[in-house]
């Protein structure tokens, strides 16, 4: 039973404007995701979640933590043990056009797999494994092979990288966003593919800013803000119960066709380390002390979730210059600790974080 | 009404000749109405949102006329339309927020804008401009920062000012959500809604293919296929009761938060639309339709089935004349 | 090395899904990178026959410089004399014997000419490869690597670039006894490498985030097949024009050297041609037939480059086109 394992991954980049400091994209992340498990992780911008995903994939080395696939460690990989990892750990991408090279045809993500692992294997067996691959995706051969990237749609695009997925023997597929430049039309039939190929044993990494999608095909679901897990669980218990205040918030601004957007109060949250409170009976907290209105309650909540995270300076000599740009308008900054809030368990399968 | 499209055509040179990105389209709009024109990529939504406003130089009015107002709209004389932009009639382009010049504040950026439409009482305008921003929940301090410094959902809404500050009778916004957070999204919807409801802007056309975000903002919905209109109703219709087959597929193939795959599961259309520089003649939608049948080989009316529900198929027309 | 944290979708990515043809495309366009390999299509390829073989500019100086090249070829095979050799009549008027005339010595002017115009060739070819061998190389780890490596390779293109080149030949010169074309070629080489090593660092940077580049490492390609097979050819527009600029500052900088006498001995160039006359006063005395011609000729040969590359610009950058 494979499983990849994250271990308090931390990744920082130290930022190189606003007075130096660091910005936190992953704060000690841990989660494990096993065989024939969809796992949805959900951000906004900023959240990390790419980053986690990078990580992950090994194109990105985290700053602190580790990454375990089958108890090994994926740092200490020698290239041919990297090689190997890709063989059962492989991505897709959000920007399906982005990845192929344009001025080949797009056939050739096929060949470049080819070149490292398969080299002895006969054309005809091998054009046996492409045909099963594109089977497996839904798309015909005819249709796809040997045509140039811009020839094909969108939803070909990104069906093709899945299917060179397969064509190694992958056993975690990291999903960055993967439809989100898809049609509506086409992106149920992804989706579906997804399910069909967890249902066939494959672990999948859905990561995604949409929740109703990884509602749609997740078992299980980490909420990620600003590098730190806030609520993660079984899906239908993080979406169905939600517990953290950000989760909460998240769920309110989904646009959904049969409901319109509701105002209920925020309820008292605290969101930020540097002690700023906001909550339903200090709304008036708002400049000019406006009533809630639908446009200043989701204001607030979109300054609220956009608040851009600077690690805490520990320095108390230069703590004026260090303690972050002035919380501006837009970019505001929130002065944030490296270690991210605890977690506990609320219910069985259903971790929440404590409130920063 | 506010603004009415007549037969509206419009297409655009390319290596392989003209190709009709819209193709005879007509419908309506009243004042203080927000109408959705939803659609996927290549439906033609852009060019006919961005053609009333803005045609630009590869493209061409081929046929029909826009009333705004009650005065013909000249969209395909650009002297003309100049003095009319941001005034009666206003553009959010896509990628708007990223096509703000880099280098300007966006106070200066504001003055730039208004010098360059010889607007009078340009300290009257900016008092107005600081009363929205704040309106939206922003910082007066937004003026004096430059693009960069602000995040994208910033970026969006001051765009969106930028574009009402003349209280303009139209507003199109072309995909002013995507590629937005979900709480930005929200943010800026509402910021849409309230300035209808202030009066800062008449009427709105949202053009976008996230019909969700229309099913919170918008009055009614339009759907476009393939260069021409398939349905237009209120959207608490086209959302609960949509009758174009084309509609219904793109309604059951739309995921909700509380539905699974293994509760319900979505399903997508099969094929692609047809490409405009080589359409099909009769109803586009028909190679991808369940329905389709042989009268689909002449093109569907656009046409009145219900009061205020317009629909362009003739399964549907031929089972509102039965029953 | 800081990297944006904020991650899609609040990139400025397309958010309009990508599906089928390209309709209206958007009005506010993004922006073409320069190195065409950035939003190119596939069609590229006949493309860029078609607008190549209809761009004046490329026609007319690749015309011109093929005929340049040819001369090269062919004047020396037909020269009736060696370009060194004394004729014994000095300082005749272009004829029927001496097609160009002849110098204070009496070498055959013609000669001289052809022969200079293939050394001239021949060191622009070395100067060019050596430079863009070096640049590249450089360029290429630099962009890959970053890091500390980046570090000292910029570090070494800085100090490269602070060296003055003319003072560096003259030291040099003064210890060497009989510097040859090669060592003209390859001096010139080591010298002009920097601002290749600079553009082609910039553009692997861009590239190597590509996600295209991405794949190919989650493929298990090796660093140094990616970067010939995917980064290098996605340049190849902009490589192509930086190899015809090394080639033309390569062929002025060696007749600039040879001009001050610091160029190859025992060997005629364009440069030395000039040199010569120079010293013997061909200016004062009227003989033209001596000092313009070289002169006309090595503008004609970098001319017709500089044209050609302006041309082959226009057509890898499509905005460029006059159409």
């Amino acid at each position: 039973m494979s499983t990849l394992k994250v271990d308090q991954v931390s990744k920082l980049y130290r930022a190189a404007s606003r007075g130096g400091g660091l910005t936190p994209a992953l704060r000690q992340v841990s989660f494990e995701l096993r065989q024939g498990e969809v796992i949805s992780l959900i951000g906004e911008s900023g959240s990390g979640k790419t980053t986690l995903g990078k990580v992950i994939l090994r194109l990105v080395r985290p700053t602190s933590g580790t990454v375990t696939f089958d108890g090994a460690d994926i740092a200490e990989y020698s290239p041919g043990g990297l090689r190997d990892y890709y063989r059962h750990v492989q991505g897709v991408f959000q920007d399906p056009f982005s990845s192929y090279n344009p001025i080949y045809r797009a056939d050739r993500v096929f060949e470049m797999v080819r070149e490292v692992y398969f080299r002895g294997v006969p054309r005809k067996e091998w054009n046996g494994k492409i045909e099963a691959a594109l089977d497996a995706v839904a798309l015909n051969p005819g249709d796809v092979l040997g045509k140039y990237p811009h020839q094909l749609s969108g939803g070909q695009q990104q069906r093709l990288l899945i299917a060179r997925a397969l064509l190694l023997d992958v056993k975690v597929l990291v999903a960055d966003e993967i439809i989100s430049m898809l049609d509506a039309s086409t992106r149920v039939d992804v989706l579906n593919l997804l399910v069909k190929l967890k249902r066939a044993g494959l672990a999948v990494l859905f990561i995604t800013h949409d929740l109703s999608l990884g509602n749609y095909v997740s078992d299980r679901t980490v909420i990620l803000r600003h590098g730190a897990i806030v609520e993660m669980g079984e899906t239908e218990k993080v979406f169905g119960n939600p517990q953290h205040d950000y989760t909460k918030m998240l769920l309110s601004a989904v646009p959904e066709l049969h409901k319109k957007w509701q105002h209920t109060p925020l309820g008292p949250v605290a969101v930020s380390g540097n002690g700023r409170v906001a909550a339903a009976d200090t709304i008036e907290s708002i400049p000019n002390g406006r009533g809630v209105t639908a446009l200043a309650h989701a204001s607030l909540v979109e300054q609220l979730t956009h608040e851009r995270p600077v690690v805490k300076r520990e320095r108390r000599v230069f703590s004026g210059v260090f303690h972050g740009p002035r919380a501006a308008s837009g970019s505001s900054a929130v002065a944030l600790s490296l270690e991210p809030p605890a977690l506990r368990e609320f219910e069985p399968g259903h971790l929440v974080a404590e409130t920063e | 009404m506010s603004v009415s499209v007549e037969n509206l055509s419009v297409a655009y040179r390319s290596r392989r000749g003209d190709v009709t990105a819209v193709d005879n389209v007509s419908f309506a709009l009243a004042d203080g109405e927000i109408m959705g024109l939803a659609g996927e990529s290549g439906s033609g939504k852009s060019t006919l949102g961005n053609a009333l406003i803005y045609l630009d130089a590869r493209m061409r009015q081929t046929g029909g006329k826009v009333t705004l107002d009650g005065r013909e709209l000249p969209i395909a004389d650009p002297k003309s339309m100049r003095p009319r932009r941001m005034t009666e009639v206003s553009l959010v382009p896509q990628y708007a927020m990223s096509a703000l010049p880099p280098t300007r504040k966006i106070g200066k950026l504001t003055g730039d804008l208004l010098t360059s439409h010889r607007v009078p009482n340009q300290a009257e305008v900016l008092t107005e401009m600081r009363r929205r921003i704040e309106l939206i929940g922003l910082r007066e301090d937004v003026l004096g920062k430059y693009p960069f410094e602000l995040s994208g959902g910033m970026r969006q809404r001051v765009t969106i000012i930028l574009s009402t500050l003349l209280n303009p009778s139209l507003l199109v916004a072309d995909e002013v959500t995507s590629a937005l957070d979900v709480s930005t999204q929200r943010a800026v919807g509402e910021m849409l809604l309230e300035f209808r409801d202030r009066g800062y802007v008449k009427s709105v056309i949202a053009i976008t293919h996230d019909l969700s975000i229309l099913a919170q903002i918008a009055d009614s919905i339009t759907i476009m296929y393939a260069g021409r209109l398939a349905e237009k109703a209120s959207t608490s219709t086209i959302v609960g009761n949509p009758l174009h087959p084309y509609t219904q597929a793109l309604i059951a193939s739309l995921p909700a938060v509380g539905v699974r795959y293994d509760q319900t599961m979505l399903t997508g259309i099969p094929g692609r639309p047809p490409s405009l520089a080589n359409p099909p003649a009769g109803c586009r939608f028909r190679d991808r339709c369940p329905f389709a049948f042989d009268k689909c080989q002449q093109t569907p009316p656009f046409e009145e089935v219900k009061p205020g529900h317009y629909v362009a198929c003739w399964k549907v027309s031929q089972e509102e004349q039965a029953g | 090395m800081s990297e944006p944290v904020s991650q899609a979708p609040e990139a400025p990515k397309t958010p309009e899904p990508l599906e089928s043809q390209p309709s209206g495309a958007p009005i506010v366009g993004v922006p073409l990178g320069l190195a065409a390999g950035g939003t190119a299509i596939g069609r590229r390829r006949s493309d860029f026959l078609y607008y190549g073989l209809r761009n004046k500019k490329l026609v007319f100086g690749l015309s011109l410089e093929l005929l340049l090249v040819l001369f090269a070829i062919i004047g020396p095979m037909i020269a009736k004399y060696p370009p060194l050799a004394l004729t014994g009549a000095q300082l005749q008027h272009p004829g029927g014997t001496y097609w160009l005339g002849t110098n204070t010595l009496g070498n055959d002017l013609f000669s001289q000419l052809a022969n200079g115009i293939r050394e001239s060739y021949l060191v622009g070819l070395l100067g060019a490869a050596s430079a863009a061998f070096v640049g590249m190389a450089l360029g290429f780890t630099a962009g890959w690597r970053g890091g500390i490596l980046d570090e000292v390779l910029q570090m070494i293109t800085n100090i490269i670039v602070m060296i003055p080149a003319l003072v560096l030949l003259i030291v040099i010169s003064s210890y060497l006894n009989h510097p040859s074309v090669t060592f003209e070629g390859i001096f010139i080489g080591l010298t002009t490498w920097p601002w290749v090593a600079r553009a082609v660092r910039a553009q692997t940077f861009s590239l190597r985030s590509r996600e295209f580049v991405e794949i190919a490492k989650l493929s298990g390609k090796r660093p140094l097949a990616i970067i010939v097979q995917d980064i290098a050819p996605n340049m190849a527009s902009y490589l192509f024009l930086v190899v015809i600029l090394l080639f033309g500052s390569s062929m002025l900088l060696a007749a600039s050297y040879d001009f001050l006498g610091l160029g190859p001995t025992g060997v005629v160039s364009l440069g030395t041609m000039m040199n010569q006359a120079q010293n013997e006063a061909a200016l004062l005395y009227h003989e033209w037939w001596w000092f313009v011609p070289p002169g006309v000729v090595l503008t004609a040969m970098v001319a017709a480059l500089l044209i050609a590359n302006v041309g082959l610009d226009e057509v890898f950058n499509p905005k460029l086109r006059e159409q």
